[in-house]
């Protein structure tokens, strides 16, 4: 991250928020390159905070497009509403001759005009049609568009710095992803994964953290788990822990005993894999025996 | 300009293009980055790389254009006492005998370093490491390239780990032979909308004459969005034969469980008898009668059966011909109750075409689909959709 000739602010960890070196090189890149940014990685590694703090430290607006499985592409242009027109011309009101009262803009559109170079977070892009980035080429990457109702032309002042996380349900296509940078979110290894404790509880004793770092990594290597616990898991579970005043040797203890961690169902959410890390625990006592 | 290695990226089967090169050209203009080797690895790696199973390869390339892995010698590193223990203790006592046949251990290991020193000069062409093809004799004996760690003997010795050698996302690899997405497309070809839930979207058409009606006066009309009511009916053949093709097969089943909403799925081994099944665990407890499946979906279902028709003739012709259970009527009965309620009825098989004329069940089964069996490739499954449409 020597890139001390380049004038624009760089991305680094915050008070609030860690980021691995990896990551904040990839988000540089973006912001210099002004190309989108496709974030994946396990649910819960903080795809989604990454867009908050990026705005947060970059002191800009955030606008956030949630894709849901019904969710078109040109709801991010712009929303032509017919029906307040209709409604306006029986009531005789004068708004009715300009039909560029009733286009509401949609978040590509809030983007490209802006004031300031805003963050546009694409959230979740995999859960909408399989056709959806398709329809987005030609926005994306020369940030600008058509609104066929008013002939009016919309190009982007400033390209804006667009974030897009997907979950992998869907592959995207390949002319989609050639206008992306790409970043692989991994889980964090226990060193990261302190670090970001530390942020969110700065209070927390380290032997707690230890002991409960310990009961972490060892249920995400647990084979056959549906669900692996992840970041945010953890971070409710500590929560969790220090509400209820656990001591570091209790949670030794019921480790050591065999059976379920307490509070496990901050970790844990479904039943075959609760089940699954009883099993596991039962047959680890067994063996200790 | 990069441009070596950019084409021994390629070469180890990354998908990148001219674009992605310019990209990161321009990125090294910018001043992403200044002079350091790893952030040069991570940036590159945003730019070209745009899957994590990916990953792998490209840390390979990487690895190969700028510290020319080829140059070690792997085979010679290996003691050969060890490599011996080591695959004497797989070993069971028949392995042992076919290995005599091979020529004894000794000549087994000459064979393994040739095929090792053979398989690096491949690696560096975009092949992967012994032991995946199942043709190596040491596939067979158990032999797990990962066990020695082939990869790391060499770079351990001579150097510190670089990011690009720790291969972290070997596990990501994928040499998909159909993917998800290449399905998903095709499955796309048998969506029927309908309109159903609640009335949200503005009807023009109605608007317009419900408005007309009343002599001008405005009334609204509405209507339900529209949502892909396609409803299917996949049967899987399990066990035996089919363990070969279960990837293809979940392959399959993923892309039609998000595409459809109305997909039920039950399995079945080699042919659909008087029962059928949710889950493979608790199949004996838990089996539905296949009279169920026709009182309790209707005939608009499209019907997919997905199984090799491998068996023998008497699997489908003759009652008790069943190789798990005493059937009272034959298979073949059973196969035309379904096709006679379910109109639409395919046939997906993932035995390649080529060899279906081998089996003259294939052939039985083909005739009780009505000809509607399909092999399951993209083309096979796009002319299945245009059966079932």
């Amino acid at each position: 991250m020597s890139s001390s000739h380049s004038t624009l602010s760089q991305f680094t960890s915050t008070d609030s928020y860690i980021v691995s070196n990896e990551l904040a090189l990839a988000v540089n890149a973006t912001i210099t390159l002004e190309k989108p940014l496709l974030l994946k990685g396990e649910p819960g590694t903080g795809k989604t905070r990454l867009a908050e703090e990026l705005a947060a430290s970059l002191n800009t607006n955030l606008l956030r497009w949630h894709i849901k499985s019904t969710t078109k592409a040109q709801q991010g242009l712009y929303e032509y509403d017919a029906v307040s027109r209709l409604r306006d011309s029986q009531l005789g009101s004068d708004k009715v001759h300009d039909i560029s009262n009733y286009i509401k803009p949609g978040k590509l559109w809030q983007a490209f005009t802006a004031e300031q170079r805003p963050v546009l977070l694409i959230d979740e892009i995999d859960k909408a049609d399989i056709e959806f980035p398709n329809d987005l080429l030609h926005e994306l990457d020369q940030m600008e568009f058509h609104v066929y109702e008013t002939g009016e032309h919309v190009r982007a002042a400033q390209r804006p710095i667009v974030i897009i996380t997907s979950n992998n349900e869907k592959e995207l296509p390949d002319a989609f992803l050639r206008r992306c940078f790409f970043h692989y979110i991994r889980f964090p290894d226990a060193e990261i994964l302190a670090a970001i404790v530390q942020v969110h509880f700065p209070n927390i004793q380290p032997r707690l953290l230890a002991q409960a770092l310990e009961v972490f990594f060892e249920l995400r290597e647990a084979p056959g788990l549906k669900k692996k616990p992840s970041t945010s898991e953890l971070l409710d579970w500590l929560k969790l822990l220090l509400a209820e005043d656990m001591q570091p040797e209790q949670l030794q203890q019921a480790h050591q005993k065999g059976g379920l961690m307490p509070m496990f169902g901050a970790l844990l959410k479904n039943e075959q894999d609760v089940e699954l890390v009883e099993k596991l625990a039962f047959m680890a006592r067994r063996q200790g025996r | 300009m990069l441009i070596e290695f950019f084409f021994c990226v390629r070469r180890y089967g990354v998908k990148t293009s001219i674009t992605e090169l310019l990209d990161l050209l321009a990125a090294l203009e910018r001043n992403v980055i200044f002079a350091d080797i790893e952030a040069f690895y991570q940036l590159s790696r945003t730019i070209l790389v745009k899957d994590e199973s990916y990953y792998d390869r490209f840390d390979r390339a990487f690895a190969d254009y700028f510290e020319g892995v080829a140059e070690v010698d792997i085979a010679s590193a290996i003691p050969e006492d060890w490599l011996a223990r080591g695959l004497q203790r797989e070993l069971t006592a028949e392995d042992k005998a076919k290995l005599q046949s091979l020529g004894g251990l000794d000549e087994l290991i000459k064979q393994f370093k040739e095929r090792l020193a053979e398989q690096q000069e491949r690696h560096a062409g975009g092949n992967k490491w012994i032991g995946t093809g199942g043709t190596s004799p040491f596939g067979t004996y158990g032999y797990h390239p990962e066990g020695i760690r082939i990869g790391q003997e060499g770079s351990n010795a001579r150097r510190a780990v670089k990011v690009w050698d720790k291969r972290e996302f070997r596990d990501l690899d994928t040499d998909e032979v159909i993917n998800n997405r290449s399905i998903q497309v095709a499955l796309r070809a048998l969506r029927r909308f309908a309109r159903t839930g609640a009335a949200t979207e503005l009807d023009l058409d109605g608007t317009i004459q419900a408005t007309s009606r009343k002599g001008g006066l405005l009334d609204l009309q509405w209507q339900a969005e529209r949502h892909n009511a396609v409803k299917v009916l996949l049967l899987f053949d399990v066990g035996g034969s089919m363990d070969d093709y279960i990837y293809e097969c979940e392959a399959l089943f993923a892309a039609a469980r998000s595409e459809f909403k109305h997909l039920e799925f039950y399995y079945f081994h080699n042919c659909v008898y008087e029962s059928v099944w949710k889950e493979n665990k608790r199949r004996h407890q838990q089996s539905i009668p296949t009279t169920d499946l026709i009182n309790r979906y209707s005939s608009d279902y499209k019907l997919i059966f997905v199984g090799d028709a491998t068996m023998g003739p008497y699997e489908i012709a003759y009652p008790g011909g069943s190789v798990e259970h005493w059937n009272k009527e034959p298979g073949a009965v059973w196969m035309k109750r379904l096709t006679d309620h379910f109109t639409k009825v395919a046939w997906l098989n993932p035995q390649p075409q080529e060899r279906w004329h081998y089996y003259h069940s294939i052939s039985m089964m083909h005739e009780l689909v009505q000809q509607r069996m399909f092999p399951l490739t993209i083309a096979g499954l796009q002319k299945a959709i245009q059966a079932l449409a």
